[in-house]
Parts: structure tokens; C-alpha cells; sequence
């Protein structure tokens, strides 16, 4: 057996920020607050890594510690074989970045124009940047609006975008924080088959954050769960649901409202009105099942599926923990 | 040296993408453009004020404060154009859009001063220019080869004493987000003082004009040498001399404090 060499590591990484507060007039508080706290990982080369946890567990500061935007307060950190912090200008070159919530093209130029610019701030070569760019634009459908300013995008248009800006000078490893926020279901799925093909194809190695449980599923072959700046759980999504999220909900409206149902391997968690909902194991029954089950009791009007959510998952994970520790 | 062509190449890429974007609106871009002009205008008018109430000012006449007006605001007109993007700065900090720019292959400074050119900013240029035609035009000067060279070399030295004060002074911003103001005292304050001939400023201010921020340069010992005057408190003419040498180091320093005040940055995280 072959040990992959890991291209980007982790070895017991702490960041610090301190933070001033106004206390009184003149006088400043100072405090520490510690967003990652001795973390350590490695991810192989040609994954694709699921990167959660709840909001200010330490997820952005983790893709600033290995872009080289922050430097760690101790720790080791590498990224293809390069430390991020020292070598800042030569890792720049073989990633790429993408954070979904800022925009990072150039406003009130034309899409085309910002590729064109990124290609002589990143020098690469023609030839390649042509190729690129056509089996790009193909995959992400991006020439109807490749004239129009950034501006004048639609959100999911102008992500689009950005996704393609951070995969031009063919980086090796590319880190997307919450790459598909905001984005409708069609967006969203051509992102993924988009990412998936890079992959796939190009063997790029993907770390992406995200609070959208499907983003997991389509894309990831692990998954790492952060929370506090610690690490508390990695490794395979099937594990990790049979574990922590086995529990999928059933949104039944019936056309009267009525007391709480009586369903077999199910349980009704919360009823509001004509709308009840029905938690159950997917290990020991299903929907169909139950909706039929549902409908022989009363006139039902609609009904919906939910996904165990991820925070809920990761709330779990942690609630886990605190037990285990007392 | 190759990196530095390719620099210079991408500069004019980035200016010129943005040439592009702006001429799309052609009507805003002229309005903008005159309102620039006619604005920097108004306040050479009001020294035209003070001159009708004194025909001198600490011994300098109409024609040669133009010279030291225009001088001076040439080169901060192209200091607006190089480097006023870092107006926006404090923005970027504070929405940490600076982060995009610590993964791009390029130097920082780099990309934050060229993020968002704003040509109608030239509409000063235009101004300048006018006036210090009129400056030549109206005074005697005896042109030599070393006046020459002085005041051809006044403007580009002076740009680069004005963008280094720029890049220093936005610096404060690194350690406190809304140290905006404080930074524009040095930055536009400083300018302001420029335009006029400093022996007519308190000693104390004069001095730090002259040696701590080093705006004397920019356009008042230059000026005394081309006009051949000497100066009313008594420096040495061949100060006139130094602008490029006092640039040069001017620009070194703001380099190396920009590069402390990133490592600052990437150490605190904002
Ligand atoms: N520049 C900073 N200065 C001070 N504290 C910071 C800074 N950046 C992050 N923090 C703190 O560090 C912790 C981790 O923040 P981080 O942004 O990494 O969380 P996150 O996992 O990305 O959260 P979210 O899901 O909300 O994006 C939070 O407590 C946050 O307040
Ligand atoms: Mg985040």
C-alpha cells in the first residue's frame, strides 16, 4: 500500500485574534479569543473535502491560515508542499479562492474583461487560458452574460463567475467558502457538476465549506466537522448520518386541524395547526409509507420531506460531547 | 527587471480596462470631468482673493505662488490618480475585502491602488497644467539646463513624496479601522499646504513640513531654484537639488512601513 503524500496539513495549529473593547472612557479591555485551537489534519491530493460547523467555529480562519491571508499563532501548516504564510506569492499561484459572499470580480467591468485581467495578474499562458476559458464558459453556460458588467449580474450569474475566476491558472488545490450561497436549485447544481468535472477531470483537490447538507452528499467524499476551532468529527458522510443524523421529518398539512397523529416507527414532534411533523429513521420505515399511513387517518392536502439539517447534525456531534466529557 | 516591465504592462491593462468601463457612460464621465475641473478651480480663485488684498505673500509674488500652486498640484492630481484608490481603503479592511487581495500573485500595494481608477481625478491635472502655464508664461525665468532639469523633475518627485505620504499615512488604518481622518490630515492637509510658500507658516510647522514629512520638496525648494530666489529663511539653494534623492528615500521608507503594517494585518487578522 501506497501512502498518499497529503497536500495540505494541519499539525496542532492555534490562531489567536485578540480583541480590544471599549471599557469606560479611556480604558480598552483586552481579550483573546482562540477560532482555532489546536487543529490538526491532512487531506490527500485529488479530494473532496466537506469543511462545517456552526457559525464562528473557526472555518473561514482555517481557509485564511491555509491561503496565507493569516498567519497562525503557532502550529504547522502546509499546502502543496509550500508554508502559506512565508511563501504567500508562490502558493497564490496554485490555488484558488472563492468566497461566496464577497465579490471578488471586478464591479463595473465585463466578465470576459476581469478573466482577461486575472490572466496576466496570475501569467498564464495563452494557449492555456483559451482552452480554459472555452471549456469553461461551455460547462457553466456563462456566454449569454460574459459582456455584461459584474454589476449588473444576478447573484447566481456573478457565482458563476467567481467559479470559474478561481479555476483559471489551473490551481491545484482551490478552497470555496460557502460557494453556493444564495444560489436556486439549477445554480446550484451546475456549480456542483462543475466542481465534480475539475475533479474529476483535472484531479484538483477541493476543500469547501458550506451549511447546505446536499452540497455534502453530491460532492463530498469527506467531511470534516469543526466546532469551537476543534475538530470533532472526519470522516464519511454515510457514517457520519447512520451516527448522528439518522432522523429525516415528514411536514404533513391535513385539511383539519386535529390532535398529534398516531404513526408506527415514527413519532410526531411538533403540531401547529392543520401541520404536523413526523420524525423518522430512514433504517425503519419511509415517507410512502407513512404518508399512506397519514392519509387513512385524515384528508391530507400536502406534505413534504426535510433532510436532517447540518447545523442540527453538528449540534448533536457537540451535545455528544458534552456528555461524553462530564 | 522582467518583473517589472510585466508590472508596468499589467498597470496599463488595469487602467486601461477601466478607461473602457468609464467611457461607456460618456455624458456622467465629461460632467464629472468638468465638475473635477471647475471645483479645483474655485480654489485657485481664492488665492486669486488674497493676492487682490496683498500684492505679495511672504514675498512672493502672484505669478510665482502659480508656479509653486501649480507645481504642487500637478503632482498631487497624479499622486489622486496613482494612488487614490487608497481612499477606499479603510472600506476594505473593514469588509475584509483586503483578503482578496493576500491570494493574488501580486504585491499588495500593487493591487490596492489600482483596484478602482478614477480618471475624471485628471480633470485636476487639466487645472494644474493651466496655471502653470500661466506661471511660465508671466515670469521672467532664465532657463539654464540645471533649472531645467529641477523643475522637470519636480512634478515626478513630488508625485512620489505625496503617494509615499499617502501610503503611510493610510497605514494608521491597519491598527484602527476608523483612523481615516487622521490620515487625511496628513494627506489633503499636507497638500494644501504646499500650494503656498512655507516661510509664510509658524517654525514649528515649517520645520515638520520640511524634514519630518518631507512636503517642502515637493514644490517650495524646488520652485526657489528655478525662480533663482533665495529663501527667506535662509536654506541653502541646492535643496532645490535633493527632491529625486528625498523621493527616492521617501518611498522606500512608505514601502517598508506598508510591509510592516501587512505582516501587522496577517498576524492580528485585521
Ligand atoms: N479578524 C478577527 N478578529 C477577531 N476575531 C475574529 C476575527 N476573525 C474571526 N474572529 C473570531 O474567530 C472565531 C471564528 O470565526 P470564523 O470566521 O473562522 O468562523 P466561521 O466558522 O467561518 O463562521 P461562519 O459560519 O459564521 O462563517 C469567531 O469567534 C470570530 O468572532
Ligand atoms: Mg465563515
Amino acid at each position: 500500500m501506497t501512502v498518499a503524500v497529503p497536500i495540505i496539513e494541519f499539525e496542532d495549529v492555534h490562531k489567536d485574534f485578540v480583541v480590544h473593547r471599549k471599557a469606560g472612557r479611556l480604558r480598552r479591555e483586552r481579550t483573546v479569543v482562540r477560532a482555532v485551537d489546536g487543529l490538526s489534519f491532512a487531506v490527500e491530493r485529488g479530494a473532496i473535502v466537506g469543511y462545517i460547523g456552526p457559525n464562528g467555529a473557526g472555518k473561514s480562519t482555517t481557509v485564511k491560515l491555509l491561503t496565507g491571508i493569516l498567519v497562525p499563532s503557532a502550529g504547522r501548516v502546509s499546502v502543496a508542499g509550500l508554508i502559506p504564510a512565508k511563501q504567500r506569492i508562490t502558493l497564490a499561484r496554485r490555488i484558488g479562492a472563492m468566497f461566496g459572499q464577497r465579490v471578488q470580480l471586478w464591479w463595473d467591468l465585463p466578465l470576459i474583461d476581469s478573466f482577461d485581467l486575472l490572466r496576466h495578474i496570475y501569467r498564464i499562458p495563452e494557449e492555456r487560458y483559451r482552452q480554459n476559458l472555452t471549456e469553461f464558459r461551455e460547462l457553466l453556460e456563462l456566454d449569454p452574460f460574459l459582456r455584461t458588467p459584474v454589476r449588473q449580474l444576478s447573484l447566481g450569474q456573478r457565482i458563476r463567475g467567481e467559479v470559474v475566476a478561481a479555476m483559471l491558472h489551473d490551481p491545484e488545490v482551490v478552497f470555496l467558502d460557502e460557494p453556493t450561497i444564495g444560489l436556486d436549485v439549477v445554480a446550484k447544481q451546475r456549480v456542483r457538476e462543475f466542481l465534480t468535472a475539475a475533479n474529476r477531470e483535472r484531479g484538483v483537490t477541493v476543500m469547501l465549506t458550506t451549511h447546505d447538507l446536499a452540497d455534502i452528499e453530491r460532492l463530498c467524499s469527506r467531511i470534516l466537522i469543526l466546532d469551537r476551532g476543534r475538530l470533532v468529527y472526519d470522516g464519511g458522510l454515510e457514517a457520519l448520518k447512520a451516527r448522528y443524523g439518522g432522523e429525516r421529518t415528514l411536514v404533513v398539512d391535513l385539511e383539519e386541524s386535529g390532535p398529534a397523529l398516531r404513526v408506527t416507527d415514527a413519532r410526531v414532534t411538533r403540531v401547529d395547526g392543520p401541520r404536523q411533523w413526523i420524525a423518522f429513521d430512514r433504517e425503519r420505515t419511509n415517507a410512502a409509507r407513512l404518508a399512506a399511513e397519514v392519509a387513512s387517518q385524515a384528508a391530507l392536502r400536502d406534505l413534504t420531506v426535510e433532510e436532517p439539517d447540518i447545523e442540527d447534525v453538528v449540534r448533536r456531534i457537540y451535545a455528544e460531547r458534552q456528555v461524553g466529557r462530564t | 527587471m522582467g518583473e517589472l516591465l510585466d508590472g508596468i504592462r499589467l498597470y496599463g491593462r488595469l487602467v486601461a480596462a477601466r478607461v473602457r468601463a468609464q467611457l461607456q457612460y460618456r455624458t456622467s464621465f465629461a460632467l464629472d470631468l468638468a465638475g473635477n475641473f471647475f471645483i479645483s478651480f474655485l480654489d485657485f480663485a481664492a488665492i486669486l482673493v488674497i493676492f487682490s488684498n496683498v500684492p505679495q505673500l511672504g514675498g512672493w509674488s502672484v505669478a510665482e505662488v502659480a508656479l509653486l500652486y501649480g507645481m504642487s498640484n500637478l503632482a498631487f492630481a497624479l499622486t489622486d490618480f496613482a494612488v487614490g484608490e487608497l481612499d477606499q481603503f479603510p472600506q476594505q479592511i473593514r469588509d475584509g475585502t483586503f483578503d482578496q487581495v493576500l491570494i493574488r500573485p501580486r504585491g499588495t500595494l500593487f493591487q490596492v491602488v489600482t483596484g478602482n481608477f478614477q480618471l475624471r481625478r485628471l480633470g485636476k491635472a487639466l487645472q494644474a497644467l493651466l496655471i502653470l502655464g500661466y506661471a511660465l508664461t508671466a515670469l521672467p525665468i532664465e532657463w539654464t539646463v540645471d533649472r531645467l532639469l529641477v523643475f522637470a523633475l519636480a512634478v515626478p518627485a513630488g508625485t512620489v513624496i505625496f503617494c509615499s505620504v499617502w501610503v503611510v499615512a493610510i497605514c494608521i488604518v491597519f491598527w484602527a479601522v476608523d483612523g481615516r481622518e487622521a490620515a487625511n490630515a496628513f494627506t489633503y492637509g499636507g497638500q494644501f499646504f504646499t500650494q503656498f510658500p512655507i516661510n509664510i507658516y509658524d517654525r514649528w510647522l515649517r520645520r515638520f513640513l520640511a524634514y519630518a514629512v518631507p512636503l517642502a520638496f515637493v514644490a517650495y525648494f524646488p520652485a526657489l531654484y528655478v525662480l533663482h530666489k533665495s529663501d527667506p529663511l535662509g536654506l541653502p539653494a541646492w535643496l532645490g537639488l535633493l527632491s529625486p534623492l528625498v523621493a527616492l528615500a521617501a518611498a522606500v521608507a512608505a514601502g517598508a512601513v506598508w510591509g510592516g503594517a501587512v505582516r501587522h494585518y496577517r498576524s492580528a487578522g485585521g
